[in-house]
Order: structure tokens, then sequence, then C-alpha cells
């Protein structure tokens, strides 16, 4: 599997979805926002944590018009996958390939502590790893976090089994306690929670594992 | 010439940090304060003749967020 991790300035989780990517197989390359082309060839784009531009004018918001973006919408428009955590999430909200917005967190402050999650669906290569049931521990570091969608949106999300993780206990005031959402042709995940943080029991949950690892496998070379 | 983009949150959208604001001016001890809604204001300082509806476009494709937001452009 061929990943290119985005590089902002301001992204600060970007050598851990690296090496999450390698260590579950992934041959990794990193790029900057800047550049106007892809790496030939990728299955998957993985926009990273952190505070692109500074957060200024919303989260995401400049990042969604820097010409990588572009580069990535096109990518998306081509099947490829697409993996959006934290930052990466309000990123991909801005650019329109996962519905909603990220608004600031309900209780008004930073939240960073780890969180229990709900798999709601398994119908994705992101997570297809879990098994139904039990919750996975997967830490959240946040601001703006607090996801809001229209009433359409959210009955569409709802309806098509978009909904990839809810938080067990919302920490956010996050709408129907939705923490990561799929786009409807189910290859761009984003989602607050950084699974890049949860890879091993030593860091205080492996349970980031089964998403890097099923991602790898449904997108393996033939 | 200038205009002037006023950003909102669409009444609706819950708005934690105008409940904030309200908040603290109770504590402040100003009673009667029924709402606090806080948004943005973006001046931006333009070539003379450029047409409305290129500022609109602005606002569409970066300034407002249409999900969450409304915004109101005056032009001086």
């Amino acid at each position: 599997m061929r990943a290119a991790v985005v590089v902002f300035p301001g992204s600060n989780c970007d050598r851990d979805m690296v090496e999450a990517l390698r260590q579950s197989g992934a041959d990794v390359a990193k790029v900057w926002h800047k550049d106007a082309e892809l790496p030939t060839g990728l299955d998957l784009v993985a926009i990273p944590g952190g505070f692109s531009f500074g957060d200024y004018l919303r989260c995401g918001a400049i990042a969604a018009q820097s010409p990588i973006c572009r580069a990535v919408v096109d990518h998306a428009n081509r099947g490829g996958y697409v993996l959006g955590v934290c930052n990466g999430f309000q990123v991909l909200s801005e650019t329109g390939l996962v519905a909603g917005a990220l608004m600031r967190n309900s209780g008004l402050k930073f939240v960073c502590k780890t969180v229990g999650l709900t798999v709601e669906t398994q119908d994705s290569a992101f997570t297809a790893g879990y098994s139904q049931g039990p919750e996975i521990q997967v830490p959240i570091a946040h601001h703006d976090g607090n996801y809001y969608a229209t009433d359409d949106e959210l009955r569409a999300l709802e309806d098509e089994d978009r909904v990839a993780f809810r938080y067990s206990d919302n920490p956010n005031g996050s709408m129907s306690s939705i923490a990561g959402v799929l786009s409807a042709n189910r290859r761009v995940l984003g989602m607050m929670p950084h699974p890049e943080r949860a890879m091993d029991a030593q860091m205080g949950s492996a349970d980031g594992q089964a998403l890097f690892r099923a991602l790898v496998e449904q997108t393996a070379q033939p | 010439m200038k205009a002037t983009v006023t950003v909102m949150l669409k009444n609706g959208v819950l708005d934690p940090q105008g409940e904030a604001v309200k908040s603290a001016l109770g504590g402040l001890g100003f009673y009667g304060v029924n709402s606090v809604r806080q948004g943005k204001v973006i001046e931006l300082d333009l070539a003379e003749g450029t047409d409305p509806a290129v500022i609109d476009e602005m606002c569409n494709r970066l300034l407002v967020n249409a999900v969450i937001e409304s915004y109101q452009l005056d032009i001086a």
C-alpha cells in the first residue's frame, strides 16, 4: 500500500501518522502543502492533526484551499482513500469531502484525554478490522471537535450507515455523539480521535492498530 | 473601496462562546441579557469597482462556512 501524509505549517501529528502507517506495512511519503501534485500510484492520503495555519479564520479553512488539497480532492474523486484525523477531519469538512462542520467544544475547553468509542459500522476499509460490540479506547486532543451537520446531512449519514465512530460519553457536544464520519463512497473518513496515538499498549491503548492494519490489507496490491 | 463582511452562526446553531459571554455578563451583575451571539467582522480593502458578485464568491469559497455560518455584506 502506498500512502502520503500531507504536512501543513502547524501540523504536529504528521510523524505519528507516518509511523503508524509504516508499522502497519505501508510505504509512506510526506508531501508539503505547496506541492500541487501527489506522488503517482497512491492508495491513501492521510491528513494529520495539528493547527494548520494557526487555525486562522476557521480550523482547517486555509489548509483546505492549499494547492495540495485540490490534488487530494481529485484523488478522492477518483475513488482514492483519504483519512483525516483531528485537524485533518476539520480540513476534510472544509473541502466538502465529508459532511458537516466542527465547532468549538460545547464546554469551551480544550479536551485532551483517552475516550471510549463505539465502532458504528464495519462496512469500510477503515473499520473492517473491528468487531462489533466492545468499545475501543482512543485519545482525543482538540478545542474544536463539536460535530455539527444539517438535519438533511445527519439523516443521510444515519440512513446510509456512514457514522463510523461515536463517543460513549460525549466530550464536546457533538451531534448524536458523532466522532467520525464516512463519505458517500465510504472511502473518505474524517475522525476527531487519534488512532495513530493508540498503536501500542505502552501508549495506553493499541486500539488504533486495527484501523491501519485493515486499511493496508484492503488496499494491498494484488 | 471597502467591503465589510459580518459573519454570524446561523440561527439554530448553538453558539457556546455566546453562551459563555452571556453567563459572564450575568456574573458581573448585568441582568436582563436574554441571549448573546458572537460572530466576526472581516474588512476588505478592494480595488475600485470590484464586482459585488466577486465578493460573494470570496465569502462562499473561503470567508464563510455555509454549513454553520451566514453573512451580511456591506459595501462602502
